[in-house]
Order: C-alpha cells, then structure tokens, then sequence
C-alpha cells in the first residue's frame, strides 16, 4: 500500500540522528569548514551510532539488522542537514562496506567486515572520479588487466575521501569493458597517495588524487569475485545517497533562509511579507519535499532489488539541480549578508554545488 | 513503512480505467476537440453503464485519483463531461452533514445521469472568493440567492440534467467580510436559477463551462453547507469559511491528479516516438555525455515524478483524514507546473508533428494549462505554500 510514513524503527534512528547532527555537527561545523579539519570525537561519536556497523550479519560481528536504503536515505539526509564534509567522512566507511555486504565473497565478506564492527571508526574509502574532462563512470580510464594469478592495476583517481588514511581502497577500473571494483590494502605497491585536494566546498573533508601504477593485486580482491560486482547497482546507490544528502543541505539552507526572512525587516515588515521572498521560499520547500519523495521512491526500489537506473539517475540530477537552486536562492534571500562568511549559507551554496561532481561518493 | 506499491485494488482501478482512457476516449478525443460544446454522449452513457463497477470517478481518495489520473491521459475535457458529483460533490463531501450527503448524493448512483458543479467565481473575482458578491437572504425556511457565476465547469449539464446540484458560494452578511461567506446546494430545476452564456476556451472543449445567474432563486434553508452562523468577533479566524476552504484540500490535489494524466500522455507519446525512430534515452550517464534530447526528456519525467509523488502524499494524508492543505497546495502547484512545461516540451520536441492539429500534443498543450489555473492558479496555491511555511496569516503575507 502506498505510504510515506517511515517505519517506527526507522522514525527512532532519524531522531538520533538529528539529534547527533543538531548537538554534535551543528556546533563544529563552520569552524570545520574554515579549518579544514574535523574533530575525530565527532566522528568516533557518530560511527558508535551504528549507522553502518549494524546492518552488517552477527556472524562477521554485527548486529545483523535489514540493510535498506531507504533507512540509508533517512539517515544520510539528517547527517547532511548537520553538515555534508562530515557526513561524508562518517559515512565513507560504507563504500567498501555495503558493496562487500551485498556483492562480495563469502571469504571477502569474512575477510573485511569484521574490522567495521569495532566501537573504533575505520577509514576505508573507495576511489571512483578520475581527473580528466568527459569522466563517465562507465567507461573509466583506469584499468584492471588479469595477469597470472591477478590484476594490474593502472590509472589516475581524484576526489577519494580519506584516501590517506584508509586501509582499505575498493578502486573501480575498467576490466574486459566493464567497470568492475578492486579492494586495494594500505601500502600496495604501486599505490600512490596525492596532495590533499582543494575544492570549492566539503572543505572540512579530506579528499586526495591517488595514481596506481602498475598496482598487482591477487584475483581474490576482485569485488564479488568471478561473478564480479553489479556496477550498475552501486551507482544507483550512491545515487540514492547523494540525493539524500542534498535534500539534508537544501533542508537546512532553507531553514535558515526562511528564518532570516521572517527577522530581516526592510520597508516596514519582514522580507518574508513580500511574495517576491515568499514564493522564493515556498518553491524551496515544493522542490525539498519532491526530491526527499523521489530519493525515497528510488530508495525502495533498490531494497526490493530492481533494477532502479532510471529512477536512480533522473533523481540524481533533479537532486543536483534542486540543491543548486535552494541554496542559492538562500543566499540570495540573505542579500550582502549570504555572501559573507559570517552567516552559513555560503557554505551550503559551495557544498550544494558539488553534488554534479560527487559521483560515487557516497552509498546507502 | 514507506511503500509504493499500490494495493492490488488499486492496480485494478488503474488497468481498469486505463482501459476506458484508450478504448473510448481516445478515438473520440480529437472530434470532441473541433466540435465545441457538442455532448459526447457515447461516452456518458457508457461510464454512466459502468458505474457499478466501483463508481468509477467517485469519491476524493487515493483510489479516485489514480483514477481520474488514468482518464485525463485519455482526455480530460472528456473526464469533465463525466456524470459525477464533481467539486460541488466534493464540497458536500468535505462540509456537510451526513443528512445534506444523503439527500444530495444519496441516489446518485441510480436513475439517469447526473452531474455536480461549483459556482464560485464572479466577473470582478477570481482568486479573492472573499469578494464574492453573491448573496443569500434569509426569507423564513429559504434562502434567497441573487448574484451571477461565471467559469462554472460542468455547470450546464448539473442545471439542465435530474438531480444535478451546484454549489454556489454567497455572502449572508457583506460587512462580515470572509465570516459572512456561506456555500448553498442548488438542485437542477431550481426557478432563478438561469443558465446563460457558454464559453469558448482554449482548451478542455468537451468540457462546458457557463455563467449562471441567479434571480431571487429560493432554496430551503437545509440547503446551506455548514453552520449559517457569522461570526464576527475574530475576523482572521472565521470557521466557516475555513471549513468552505477545506473543501480545496480534497479539490486541489484532484486537479493535480488531472494535470498528471495529460502530463503523462504528452510523455507517453514523446517516448513511444523516440522509440520508433530508434532513439534511445540513455539513462545513468553522466549530464555531460547526453543529449540535449535525453536531458529534456529526463527532466520532463522527473517534473512528472515529482508532481506525482507529492500528489499521492496529498492523497494518503487525505485518506488518513489528516490535515493536508500544505500538501495539497504544493501538489496542486508543482503539477499545474511540471504538466504545463512537459506538454508545452512535448510540443517543441516533436517540431512539425507537435504543432500540427492532426494530432494531440498541441491539444494536450491546451488542455494541461488549465491544471494551472482552476481550484486556484499557481500563484495562490504558492501563496498557500508560502503562509504555512512561514506560519503567516493572509493578513501577514497578502
């Protein structure tokens, strides 16, 4: 039956969670932005949340809960209402979770699940973008060659979220035609870490290209092994997140847009008065709620494992889209004072802008 | 638990009504087109034939909307000809007593043919219905109303034909401003109540929307939807005239459910097109890598999407008897909206075949605009939008 009311269990996780983004997220994040840095208290504090570690089975050590996209939807929007470098840097342990969960060996699954069950966070992070103009996820200049017993790895990567850190890489590569991903340890030969990245926004997350140069890797890394990894599928999930994530953001641009206009007094009453204000807003909200249902509509099709392509991907760029159009228009409500540091939807038009660009960043 | 799933009873009404979209108002479509103001009568008698069959287009549920959403990619000056109780049943259904429901729309489903309609708007107002002039004197068991309508969509067949009623909206006290606002059930037949010009329009043909005028037109004093009292002492908050606007939360995402249907048959075409000619939407590619073409036809079916979405939840907060009035608006904006660029995109994409009256994307051009007006344009249901969001009265935000 047709329904938008999320499950009571999935009603308790997004009141945590905005509880977490509220208390914890709220109260760092400009500073992060300015640093670039992001206090490891908060994200120890979030990773014992459990977002993630709980939908990994008992046997490898979890809690054994349903892993659905739709709660990754849910929970990926509060996050980002909080703030999206962090959510992204709390979050990242999940691209090589949830591909490994749902598409992995057993032995890989036996093999690297365990290690996200610890109360400690721990960097993994996946490696998708590739530094060159007309990127296409489905064609990626980087390549996995089968040599003897395994692969070769070749190719140039940017955007990797704590690739510095992480001790595990899910890299995707081109093999035989098709894109297909590789779990890279920490210390692989051939495996080069960059300079950290500067970007325009998600500035308190620490992105870095990374080169593989002739990286070997044994058969056995391949995602899902001989069967390999539906591909398709974990675009269509990270999708999913990062519409999400920018229903989080434009959610919070708006809020605060919306407060500023209804406080701001200009010729007599509030800004918010004046239908040139409201109808800026009430397009805001429309587009917010229409995107949140759509980001769920793709969500529940991916938990009951169809194929969500289409709805996945005319999300993705309505959602990138959106986010552009209320952030902006955030800033443009606060007139001068949007565009100074002093006030936070700056930083939402900088972060709203990135989410053409962040394929693959993200997973529910 | 969120879930998209309709039930099966809903697939049913779906397939169901789908079936009498393409089987009976599609090949009429273009003739009912070109022929202004003639009665479709073959497919009045036919859905009158089949109301039995789960009254099809009755009733303000998620159930109606997948309904009438099924019948406007059909036609939807076709669905307008339709015998239901339409918005002047909707508004008995949303404020009156279950008496006024039963002797109004108790025997509907029996006899001929029956139709209902709303007179609302007048020569000098339209969106302001707190300026309507129309009034309703108190004459012992009757109310006298005097006054004239204008844009009364299926006015003519509610007047003309047994058993129609049309709700009409007067004031019982003009100093009460809104507090003084009441609706009043005509019934067909009524002396004073005098059907006069037809309008010619843009689009929805088939439909017919006329002026009715009212000659010192008596009804019974039970006729009166809601409770006749004025309140006078707190301008802002009126009763009455709340309940009176409540009936837009059932109305507006209903006409979204509409704009939907012609949305969609715009689309549907698009595609079916783009597909004969080998052309194929390549979905998951990166924005960069598409085709102007593809970008235009994704964002046409995320436009549809999205109006579709917030349509439904307008529905299932309805069927819940939750308060909807932010959800409706929204849904009745964005759809007047999306539905309005996707058909004029439709028309535009398709070059010669679009323009040209041989077939029906220049019509369903015409017919989706009016999604963005009727029930209140676009502007009002943003202003709708607008006072919730920002918890602003009318007086706050004009």
């Amino acid at each position: 039956m047709i329904s938008f009311s999320p499950s009571e269990e999935q009603q308790m996780i997004v009141t945590m969670v905005k509880q977490f983004a509220n208390d914890e997220m709220r109260k760092v994040y400009r500073e992060c932005d300015e640093s670039g840095d992001i206090p490891a208290r908060v994200i120890d504090t979030a990773w014992q949340l459990g977002l993630v570690s709980t939908s990994i089975p008992e046997e490898y050590g979890g809690l054994g809960g349903e892993h659905s996209a739709i709660t990754g939807a849910l929970i990926a929007e509060e996050l980002a209402w909080g703030d999206l470098s962090m959510t992204m840097h709390i979050l990242c342990p999940a691209l090589v979770v949830y591909p490994v969960l749902e598409m992995g060996t057993d032995e890989q699954r036996k093999k690297y699940l365990p290690a996200f069950c610890d109360e400690k966070y721990r960097t993994a992070t996946a490696a998708l973008i590739e530094p060159r103009f007309g990127f296409d996820p489905y064609s990626l200049s980087t390549t996995a060659q089968p040599d003897g017993n395994g692969y070769v790895l070749n190719g140039q990567k940017c955007y990797v979220p704590l690739a510095a850190d992480a001790d595990l890489l899910l890299i995707y590569a081109t093999e035989n035609g098709s894109s297909q991903g590789f779990i890279i340890e920490k210390g692989t030969n051939g495996l080069e870490i960059g300079e950290r990245e500067k970007n325009m926004g998600i500035k308190a997350l620490a992105t870095y290209e990374l080169s593989l140069k002739n990286c070997r890797i044994p058969k056995e890394n391949r995602l899902g092994g001989s069967k390999g990894c539906d591909f398709g599928r974990i675009m269509n999930c990270s999708r999913v997140a990062l519409s999400a994530m920018a229903v989080g953001v434009a959610k919070a641009a708006f809020e605060y847009s919306r407060d500023y206009a209804k406080e701001r007094v200009a010729f007599g009453e509030p800004i918010a008065a004046r239908q040139a204000i409201a109808f800026m807003l009430a397009e805001m909200a429309i587009e917010i709620d229409a995107t949140r249902l759509m980001t769920w509509e793709a969500a529940w099709k991916l938990d009951r494992k169809e194929d969500a392509t289409k709805e996945a991907s005319a999300l993705k760029m309505y959602a990138d889209d959106m986010a552009i159009m209320v952030t902006d228009r955030a800033v443009q409500i606060l007139g001068g004072h949007g565009y100074i540091r002093d006030h936070p939807v700056e930083l939402w038009l900088r972060n709203g802008r990135g989410f053409a660009t962040f394929d693959g960043m993200a997973i529910v | 638990m969120i879930d998209f799933e309709p039930t099966p009873e809903q697939k049913e009404a779906i397939k169901a009504a789908h079936q009498l979209a393409e089987e009976l108002f599609r090949p009429i479509s273009h003739y009912y087109d070109e022929h202004e103001h003639e009665s479709p009568q073959e497919v009045i008698d036919k859905v009158w034939e089949k109301r039995q069959e789960g009254s099809l287009f009755l009733g303000l549920d998620t159930i109606a909307a997948l309904r009438v959403e099924e019948a406007c990619w059909g036609d939807a000056g076709l669905y307008l000809c339709l015998p239901t109780p339409g918005l002047g049943g909707a508004a008995i259904f949303a404020t009156g007593t279950q008496e006024q429901l039963q002797r109004f729309l108790g025997n509907y489903n029996e006899g001929e043919p029956k139709w209902g309609a709303m007179a609302m708007t007048e020569a000098a107002c339209g969106s302001d219905t707190s300026a309507i002039s129309a009034t309703a004197v108190r004459d012992g068991d009757e109310w006298v109303l005097n006054g004239e309508k204008i844009f009364v969509t299926a006015g003519k067949r509610a007047m003309e034909n047994p058993d129609g009623v049309v709700v009409v909206w007067a004031t019982v006290d003009k100093s009460a401003g809104r507090a003084g606002m009441k609706s009043f059930v005509v019934q067909a037949g009524t002396p004073g109540a005098n059907v006069e010009k037809m309008e010619k329009k843009l689009g929805i043909r088939a439909s017919d929307t006329i002026t009715i005028v009212f000659d010192n037109c008596r009804i019974p004093y039970e006729n009166i939807l809601g409770s006749p009292e004025v309140r006078k002492i707190d301008k802002t908050k009126t009763a009455g005239f709340k309940k009176a606007m409540a009936t837009f939360d059932a109305t507006r995402p209903i006409v979204a459910a509409q704009a939907l249907g012609v949305g969609r048959a715009s689309l549907d075409f698009v595609k079916e097109v783009l597909e004969k000619e080998g052309i194929e939407i390549r979905y998951g590619l990166p924005r960069y890598k598409l085709s102007a073409l593809e970008r235009d036809v994704i964002d046409m079916e995320a436009n549809y999407k999205a109006a579709k979405l917030l349509t439904l939840r307008a529905f299932w907060l309805m069927d819940q008897s939750l308060p909807n009035s932010l959800e409706a608006s929204m849904a009745k904006a964005k759809a007047g909206l999306a539905v309005t660029k996707i058909t004029q995109k439709a028309v535009e994409i398709m070059g010669p075949l679009g323009y040209s009256r041989k077939y029906l994307l220049e019509k369903w051009l015409r017919d989706a605009k009016i999604n963005d007006i009727f029930e209140g344009t676009g502007q009002i249901n943003m202003l709708v939008v607008a006072r919730r969001i920002l918890d602003y009265s009318r007086e706050q935000l004009k």
